[in-house]
């Protein structure tokens, strides 16, 4: 029976390069094409919708840089998840670990006391910090007790979501908000810069660049790296060998938690400059990061392209909300789709399938 | 005065606890069967959107319990076919339904937000048994059907997974699909079966939420109860009777947080029930009860037949 057919089905060891680039560009063809008849049910002619979508993205400079504005904190993100994949550490977290990079990051802008010319590092680094302890409970809690991580760091970012709730109608509230659950604005020095024109906060961007290089660096080439790399194939043959099990989860925890807060101080510095509604800060940033972590096969470089790619879907969807009266959760369908199609397309690239019609 | 208020609080608990219990009841046949479903915020999310939608437009709820099973029934077949037949990973599979549940039902059930549900499910007081001191009002009066539904499916799931050949089949493919299949048995058949009983139950979960607990629908309603049934399952040892035990007691927790709302900020009141999951995980592991206590050994595991 198999002999018949006009091509082998062949078990590979790596997939190469150029496979696993073809199989995910099919797999998001093939989304793109479900989305499509989503797009039809809803009555919206696909066709016109891909349009708006891609001209939302990319009509303009105005349009390309609302594209990367949405890239930056899907970009940092991203790089921390995929040192915590690379461990095997299921962080699904990342939302919340933004959330309290933002509200750390508050802390320093409204009621730290910072000199002025502190303030933005003082929120880096302290943005940082936040979303590294809100990583490194669910990391304490899988290496000591064995307590599953994907559940306690949904939970924590269920958490983090009701803590900013209560910080911004309690103490937090602003004084000079008209009533709104939000902060006061940030002072002047607390408030990144931004191209001209536009809401690119150029100095998030950078730290988002330089991040992906130094993970990079920091994975392949160090010996911290190779340790997670190792407990993250084989966590036998990395005990075996003398590696922590508990100190490389709190290491990549530390850095994965801490990358998202950076993102979420790009966010409050960069775009809003008060801490508000959760919902309103982050646009489900932390959830969209797990998919442009995996749409890059845990490779921190390839992370820049991932999220410049979702960061127009999230430009584009935000057209078709408008010019369309879709509503915005539309991109959470292409999200979910994409997902499918990757993981569920990640089956071909184990296998070869080499045209061989003379094979009988 | 507190007396009322205990039973009152006690009373609602077992509406706010039916959702969860229903979500859990189906998630721990899932996990039985080896296949962990991530994706149960999505699923009870499509479960509440087409309930309502059904209700709202025929003017029947009972039928629209019926299209919210069979919505999440189908919702679940999506994961079957990612992580059964693509053996593709089960938590990023998972995860996608939840963001495709979450994303579809939000454009779908755009047109039907705000708008309110004319018929409902009546609630009912069961005569007789009603009287019984406290019992009786907490119980048996005016509570919802599809709540004694819930109540009365926990037993007899676990009778099927403790005392029958069908229990036995679906527990063996979960602990060890291998030596399942070398007697006959069709792990992919079970494991799909399973899956789909986990999907039916959240989409019932979903049509509860958006029909009998908040007639409306509302974009983001589930907030979080999916993920609260995964814990659930783990809490409770993957046990449909300790899973009945675990979904009313953080029932109680998601009831207190509204009704405590006069005295306390709702922020730290919403925070409970999410922290109350990681505490009671804690307690759990360092009750010696064995790491994983229960936790079916092949769960996670896709089954690739003549490998080990």
């Amino acid at each position: 029976m198999r002999d018949k057919l006009p091509f082998e089905i062949k078990k590979r060891q790596n997939p190469s390069g150029l496979g696993v680039i073809t199989v995910s560009f099919f797999a998001l063809l093939g989304a793109f094409l479900v989305a499509s008849i989503v797009f039809w049910a809803y009555g919206v002619n696909p066709i016109q919708a891909y349009i708006v979508l891609f001209s939302g993205a990319f009509g303009g400079i105005y349009e390309i840089s609302e594209t990367v504005r949405r890239a930056i904190p899907l970009m940092l993100a991203g790089v921390g998840l995929v040192v915590a994949f690379r461990a095997k550490f299921w962080n699904i977290g990342a939302e919340g670990q933004l959330l309290l990079g933002a509200t750390a990051a508050t802390w320093v802008a409204l009621f730290s006391p910072f000199p002025d010319f502190l303030l933005i590092p003082g929120m880096f680094f302290f943005g940082f910090l936040g979303g590294a302890l809100w990583g490194l409970v669910p990391a304490i809690l899988k290496s000591k007790l064995g307590i599953n991580d994907v559940i306690t760091t949904l939970m924590m970012n269920y958490i983090a979501i009701n803590l900013i709730l209560f910080l911004v109608q309690g103490p937090w509230k602003g004084k000079h908000q008209w009533g709104f659950p939000y902060t006061d604005k940030f002072p002047e020095s607390a408030q990144l810069g931004t191209i001209a024109g536009t809401n690119v906060h150029w100095i998030t961007l950078i730290v988002g660049i330089i991040s992906a290089v130094l993970i990079y660096f920091f994975i392949n080439k160090t010996t911290p790296g190779f340790e997670i790399r190792v407990l993250g194939s084989s966590p036998s043959a990395g005990r075996f060998a003398g590696m922590s099990y508990v100190k490389t989860s709190l290491l990549v925890m530390a850095i994965s938690g801490g990358l998202a807060g950076l993102a979420g101080v790009g966010e409050v510095a960069g775009i809003h400059h008060m801490l508000r509604n959760p919902s309103e800060l982050s646009l489900g940033y932390g959830y969209t990061a797990i998919i442009v972590a995996w749409l890059a096969r845990e490779n921190p470089i390839a992370v820049i392209m991932t999220s410049l790619f979702f960061g127009a879907i999230l430009a584009g969807g935000d057209t078709i909300k408008i010019s369309l009266g879709l509503p915005f959760q539309i991109t959470d369908v292409f999200s979910g789709l994409i997902l499918f199609f990757l993981i569920g397309s990640e089956i071909l690239m184990g296998y070869k399938i080499r045209w061989s019609p003379n094979n009988d | 005065m507190i007396e009322s208020w205990i039973i009152g609080t006690l009373s609602r608990t077992l509406a706010y606890g039916t959702p969860l219990l229903l979500g859990t009841l189906g998630e721990i046949y899932s996990e039985r069967s080896g296949v962990l479903n991530l994706g149960i915020e999505g699923m009870m999310s499509i479960g509440a959107v087409s309930a309502f939608a059904t209700a709202f437009l025929t003017g029947n709820p009972w039928l629209g319990m019926l299209v919210a099973g069979l919505a999440g029934g189908f919702a679940s077949l999506l994961h079957g076919l990612v992580s059964i037949t693509l053996r593709a990973n089960q938590v990023v599979s998972g995860l996608a339904l939840t963001m495709l549940g979450l994303g579809l039902s939000g454009l779908f059930g755009k047109g039907f937000e705000g708008k309110p549900l004319q018929s409902t499910i009546p609630n009912i007081s069961i005569p007789i048994l009603q009287d019984i001191p406290y019992l009786g009002e907490i119980l048996f009066n005016n509570q919802n059907p599809v709540i004694y539904f819930a109540i009365v499916l926990t037993p007899i799931l676990s009778f099927i997974l403790y005392h029958t050949s069908i229990g036995i089949t679906i527990r063996s493919v979960g602990e060890n699909p291998a030596a399942a299949d070398s007697t006959g048995i069709n792990v992919w058949l079970v494991r799909y079966l399973c899956v789909l009983t986990g999907g039916v139950l959240s989409g019932l979960a979903g049509g509860y939420l958006s029909i009998v607990y908040r007639p409306a629908w509302t974009q983001g309603m589930t907030a979080g109860m999916g993920w609260l049934i995964i814990a659930l399952t783990i809490f409770s040892s993957w046990s449909p009777v300790r899973g009945l035990l675990g979904a009313f007691f953080f029932g109680a927790l998601i009831h207190l947080s509204f009704r405590l709302q006069p005295w306390v900020s709702p922020g730290l009141l919403k925070m409970m029930p999410y922290g109350s999951a990681i505490i009671a995980l804690v307690i759990l592991s360092l009750g010696k009860l064995n790491r994983k206590a229960g936790a079916p050994n092949a769960l996670q595991q896709p089954y690739i037949r003549g490998e080990k």
